[in-house]
């Protein structure tokens, strides 16, 4: 087990390295190839020569990639100095490096924005899980009659709506035409917890629509196969009853394939949900990522995208460990 | 059977944008101020002013027609969507083959790679991969460029999701008497692959190929929406939601449109590729 875990461990490491390589590379190497320089866009277009060479050593576009590369590695482990002679900036660790179009540093600026993420994606996980699931397992249980098929229709029409449209469509129908809710932004549990609920109960509802309907579809699809099984039969046969059979012995092999999913769901939303974020401006990772992509602001595009990938990775992890202790035919080893 | 026939329609007019453009709208650059209320920018008369002559209305503050961009619209999303299902299609199939049939480190490294693609933030990739690449590509336009560029970052992206599944059918099929038959007969490697392996795993290709093609059509709506696709004033169904974010409030039908036009078409292959799978594979019903 413990074997396992550091086998697993190492390879969630050599995938973030991988990660981050990719995406420095293309962030970096392209636009060099393309003939835009980093300290341009860093110090803006209008500068003299000799500032833009001075930024270039400070941050050291001039070093060849595979160098730029290994001090970010540092920057991250140990955290790193940014020097050009006596001018000497000090970027704690976990270092990201500096926004090109804020000049801050990345690093607390994401974090500042990981709370909404966090927000949003965990509170509609909880919806999607428990709607999703519950009917699923209500359209296996009543395969073929009405609220099978009036389940499986609305959930086939939710996996085909994009949240782009849905996201609006609520909003157009519940803040301005019922006034429902209120307009306005996101708003931090720590400062208002009932505004935060409002503020977020849109976004998670839209969210979790859009997942609850691939979950009901793939957990009927589970249970019904599970409950075609040999050994739900037996337990019938043995003449346990209904709730039993289903609640013991159906449900628990029925609902496994189901961790996988929702590991890999979670830990993509986490990263920052682009879209959601982007209809609702919710200022989250996702946002964030957006702006930066916009004002080609390179290191927080490379930050943010070297969390997300730390999500999913873990993500994975998590399920792999979670899923020996709940299906004991995988032995982990 | 519905989805198949909402299909072909719309992969008809899609063809045809240009022919039914002249014969029921307006080109798609024509500017009709006269339409549009100057004081708010919102067109003249109800539901967005839907009539006769413009049979979906027409665009807020411009006027342009909005059923023949929707006509041009659907040629660009279709023709993303199938082209990319098809790259990641041919890359699915031949490394989950190769996977599947080489078995050691070849497999070794091939389910490395997907597990890696599957496990990247995609969508955030692709908006940042897209926002560096060019414009303008082999003289093209820029509407085929992106075209192309889209293509290739949503296919090259997919075909993980193809490669596990084929390279899991090649696992179990490769084991069959059939499979050891042709191989004591004598036969090479690239013959039981190609005339063995690949004509018993043409039914789940085809089935998931068909089955992408609506994700597709999702994503590249997601992409212009978020300002990296089909560049303006090119029309697209995403970059059409994504102007409508400032008129929604006091002209829905220019949300309501498109919005619903995205939604007809996945749901139709999405009706398609369910019931394509029911009929090739009985079983998963």
């Amino acid at each position: 087990m413990l074997a396992y875990l550091i086998r697993r461990l190492i390879n969630a490491v050599i995938t973030l390295l991988v990660v981050t390589a990719v995406t420095f590379g293309i962030f970096f190497a392209i636009p060099k190839a393309i003939g835009s320089d980093p300290a341009l866009l860093y110090i803006g277009k209008q500068s003299d020569p000799a500032a833009i060479a001075g930024i270039s050593a400070k941050m050291g576009f001039d070093d060849p990639i595979v160098v730029q590369y290994g001090k970010f590695l540092k920057g991250i482990v140990a955290g790193r100095d940014y020097a050009n002679g006596p001018d000497v900036t000090h970027c704690p660790a976990p270092c990201l490096g500096y926004s090109f179009a804020t000049d801050q540093e990345v690093t607390p600026l994401l974090l500042e924005d990981l709370p909404v993420t966090l927000s949003l994606a965990l509170g509609a996980a909880v919806l999607w899980v428990i709607l999703g699931v519950a009917t699923g397992v209500l359209s296996a249980l009543r395969r073929g009659t009405f609220v099978d098929r009036a389940a499986m229709t609305t959930a086939l029409a939710g996996v085909s709506l994009p949240i782009y449209f849905t996201g609006l469509l609520a909003s157009a129908i519940f803040v301005y035409w019922l006034e429902w809710l209120p307009q306005g932004n996101y708003v931090p549990f720590t400062e208002n917890p009932g505004e935060w609920f409002t503020s977020l109960i849109l976004p998670w509802i839209t969210l979790a629509f859009l997942f609850a309907a691939t979950y009901a579809r793939l957990t009927r699809a589970n249970m019904l196969e599970t409950l075609g099984e040999d050994y739900v039969r037996t337990a019938r046969a043995k003449g346990l009853r209904e709730r039993t059979v289903i609640g013991k012995h159906a449900l628990r092999s029925g609902l496994t394939p189901l961790v996988t999913v929702f590991g890999l769901d979670l830990g993509a939303l986490l990263g920052g949900a682009v879209l959601t974020e982007s209809v609702f401006n919710l200022r989250g990772l996702g946002y964030q990522a957006l702006t930066a992509i916009r004002q080609s602001d390179l290191p927080i595009i490379l930050g943010v995208t070297l969390i997300a990938a730390f999500f999913i990775v873990f993500a994975n992890l998590v399920v792999d460990l979670v899923y020996g202790w709940i299906d004991p035919r995988v032995r982990l080893a | 059977m519905a989805g198949a026939i909402v299909v072909i329609f719309l992969i008809l007019v899609a063809i045809l944008a240009p022919v039914l453009t002249r014969l029921f709208g307006h080109p798609i650059d024509e500017y009709h101020t006269d339409k549009i209320d100057p004081t708010l920018g919102t067109p003249i008369g109800r539901l967005g002013g839907i009539s006769w002559d413009f049979l979906f209305g027409v665009e807020p503050q411009s006027g342009r027609d909005i059923f023949s961009r929707i006509l041009y619209g659907a040629q660009t999303s279709l023709s993303v969507a199938f082209l990319s299902a098809f790259v990641s299609t041919i890359l699915g199939s031949v490394f989950g083959l190769m996977a599947g049939f080489l078995g050691g480190w070849v497999d070794a490294t091939i389910s490395r790679v997907m597990d890696f693609l599957l496990a990247f933030p995609q969508l955030l990739f692709a908006i940042a991969l897209l926002s560096v690449l060019p414009d303008e590509l082999f003289g093209l336009g820029d509407r085929w460029s992106r075209v192309l560029v889209l293509v290739g970052v949503i296919g090259f992206f997919g075909w993980p999701y193809i490669g596990r599944i084929v390279r899991g059918q090649t696992l179990s099929l490769r084991e069959r008497e059939f499979v050891e038959a042709s191989r004591s007969l004598g036969a090479r490697s690239g013959r039981i692959l190609f005339r063995e392996l690949l004509p018993n795993l043409a039914a789940p290709i085809l089935v998931y190929t068909t089955l992408i093609i609506p994700t597709n059509i999702l994503t590249e709506a997601a992409l212009s929406f978020l300002g990296v696709g089909i560049p303006p004033p090119n029309p697209s169904w995403g970059g059409m939601l994504s102007d409508a974010v400032t008129f929604y409030q006091i002209d829905p039908m220019y949300m309501i449109i498109p919005g619903g036009v995205i939604f007809l078409t996945v749901l139709a292959f999405n009706l398609f590729g369910d019931g394509l799978r029911d009929a090739l594979d009985p079983k998963a019903r």
